[in-house]
């Protein structure tokens, strides 16, 4: 782990800048509670659509609440929602891919099939459809995103299960009397892991983002909750002009936040290849 | 009179046959590619036999049949007096704990995510050998047998060369201490100084350890140097098998003399003055193969006969046996 961390500061200083913008982002949603100076949903109306000032860092919004605040408790629910939904769809994907990959024939072409048609669906309007009928709330967001990107994304790691089945190690574990589950857990699933990882952290920057998205369209968590996404179509995009501050604080936060989870999972993805062991 | 010594391992008309399906939905088989037909040989115990042929003549199908990696589709493998042919996943347990295979490719055939003691270890695990501590013990001991030491326990395969890595395969295929093991191509992938020193590893370790090997390849002088009995093979068939000295001083097949006449000789000058036997032309099809004898079509002496009526491989004597209308026996 200490090896790790070293080599990822010293070949790979894109993926330690974001591992650092990461680690800020991780650190501002888990203690959000004490580190914002004003509650998220603190209204002061004497201090409405106020600029950037050693008061309030990112200013206020047309309520008089502390943009600054906003976006560490809106950082709060974009930890928890991307890395929860994440999470849950990439082990929908492995689950999915290794089964379906590694049984292959009847199996795998049902599956697929079942894959495809799922695929089919524009992933938006099933969202929406959901939100309408349970309701907007985190836990809807969190599953929904989970199966609509999880099943999704069962076909890169189904792909990648395909070529390493065909590997002589895998015949030879078969040969020499190796279970299954086994195989899947000792062989397959740890030369599918580069292409896991980059799938999850990709999958945090895209729940993170379908989450901003579904809040800007009003299906998201509900306000008053700080979601970036809400802060963005609410006050953001209604007073732009008399304060940009209001678009451009939360939309910065899911810029960084999603391009540092990015260029850390490509690092990752190339370090914990032992064959890339001191290549750049 | 001394009882008759039991094979290891008997194989009684061993076919493996692939089936080509034509058609989407209403699947129909429009002919069969007969990989292996009717191969028979044994296997005494401690004993190596050579299978060569050229390539696309069945001698890996073979292998990984006898291991049940392929589905044989008729005859008989008895291994250590059980007749496994169809022996399911669970009853095949305990016998893959008693053979055991080398593959060509080193590169191919070690987990590049597992260390080598991981390696070498795991299938002492899978069939729950000793404790975590003897099993330690036993793979240590076991790369100090290959010729590897201890320190490169801990490494990954990617850091070792071809013939390194070979050794960590033949490491792994000991573990279990088998009575049989299973070399395909063990040596073809690997540089010819090399190559030596692997043949020799193994050689040696099957004399101390009295471990049967069937050794698949397709390099004469290779096979000339480690087996005790040879078996030729062409087109799924063996055409000729015979003991090392009998096979190299007497080839009888057709085939078997033109593979022999083909091994390069380091001298130019009995190169250029020994009899050449050359086979023109290409395999047939193991789809559709000839009629009569497999050969008849690339066989410079081939009889009218040959093509149609198919020769039995008949025993010689000595151990040798010879599927050819030339000796009726």
């Amino acid at each position: 782990m200490k090896r790790l961390l070293v080599r990822l500061l010293r070949e790979k200083p894109l993926g330690a800048a974001g591992a650092v913008i990461c680690l800020v982002f991780l650190f501002c949603g888990i203690f959000a509670d004490f580190l914002a100076p004003y509650g998220y949903n603190q209204i002061s109306l004497l201090n409405r659509v106020k600029p950037p000032s050693g008061q309030f860092f990112f200013g206020t919004d047309n309520l008089g609440r502390d943009v600054f605040s906003r976006c560490l408790y809106g950082a709060q629910l974009s930890v928890i929602i991307g890395f929860s939904g994440a999470a849950l769809a990439t082990a929908i994907s492995a689950v999915i891919g290794i089964v379906s990959g590694y049984l292959g024939g009847k199996t795998d072409l049902v599956t697929q099939r079942f894959v495809d048609a799922w695929m089919s669906f524009p992933e938006l309007i099933i969202l929406i459809v959901v939100v309408s009928v349970l309701g907007p709330g985190m836990g809807q967001i969190i599953v929904v995103l989970g199966l609509l990107l999880g099943i999704g994304g069962s076909r890169i790691i189904r792909g990648t299960v395909v070529s390493v089945r065909e590997n002589m190690y895998v015949h030879a574990a078969q040969s020499m009397g190796a279970g299954t589950l086994r195989i899947l857990w000792r062989h397959v699933l740890p030369n599918v892991m580069p292409p896991l990882i980059v799938l999850f952290t990709n999958r945090v920057g895209a729940v993170i983002l379908a989450e901003s998205g579904l809040s800007f369209l009003g299906f998201g968590v509900p306000p008053p909750a700080p979601t970036w996404g809400g802060m963005l179509s609410g006050s953001g995009r209604a007073y732009m002009y008399q304060g940009p501050w209001l678009a451009l604080a939360p939309g910065l936060c899911l810029t960084f936040v999603v391009y540092a989870i990015a260029m850390l999972g490509d690092a990752l993805r190339d370090l914990l290849d032992p064959r890339m062991r001191g290549s750049r | 009179m001394t009882p008759e010594p039991v094979p290891l391992l008997r194989v009684e008309n061993l076919q493996v046959h692939f089936p080509v399906y034509s058609g989407v939905i209403a699947q129909k088989e429009v002919g069969r590619v007969r990989a292996v037909d009717g191969v028979s040989f044994s296997v005494m115990p401690g004993e190596t036999l050579g299978l060569v042929g050229e390539s696309g003549c069945g001698k890996s199908t073979t292998g990984l049949a006898l291991l049940r990696m392929l589905e044989p589709t008729g005859g008989q493998i008895v291994f250590e007096g059980t007749d496994i042919t169809r022996f399911d996943r669970k009853q095949m347990l305990p016998i893959r704990r008693r053979m055991q295979m080398v593959y060509q490719d080193p590169f191919g055939s070690l987990n590049p995510r597992m260390t080598v003691a991981d390696i070498v270890g795991e299938p002492l695990d899978v069939h729950r050998i000793g404790d975590s501590g003897a099993r330690r013990a036993k793979v240590l001991d076991l790369l100090s047998t290959v010729g590897l030491t201890k320190e490169m326990a801990g490494r990954y395969p990617h850091e070792f060369s071809g013939g390194q890595r070979q050794r960590i395969a033949i490491a792994r295929a000991l573990a279990v201490e088998p009575a049989l093991l299973i070399c395909d191509e063990p040596v073809s992938a690997l540089d010819v100084s090399i190559q030596a020193q692997v043949v020799n590893l193994l050689q040696d370790l099957q004399a101390r350890m009295g471990i049967g090997t069937i050794f698949i390849a397709h390099d004469l002088a290779v096979v000339r140097h480690i087996s005790d009995r040879i078996a030729v093979m062409y087109l799924g068939q063996i055409v000729e098998i015979a003991k090392r000295e009998t096979l190299y001083a007497r080839p009888l097949h057709p085939y078997t003399q033109a593979l022999l006449s083909a091994i390069p000789i380091p001298s130019p000058a009995i190169e250029a003055a020994r009899p050449r036997q050359i086979v023109t032309g290409e395999v047939p099809s193991a789809l559709n193969p000839p009629s009569g004898c497999r050969f008849h079509t690339r066989c410079p002496v081939a009889m009218a006969r040959c093509k149609t009526e198919i020769p039995a491989l008949t025993a010689l004597g000595d151990g040798q046996a010879v599927s050819c209308h030339l000796h009726p026996g």
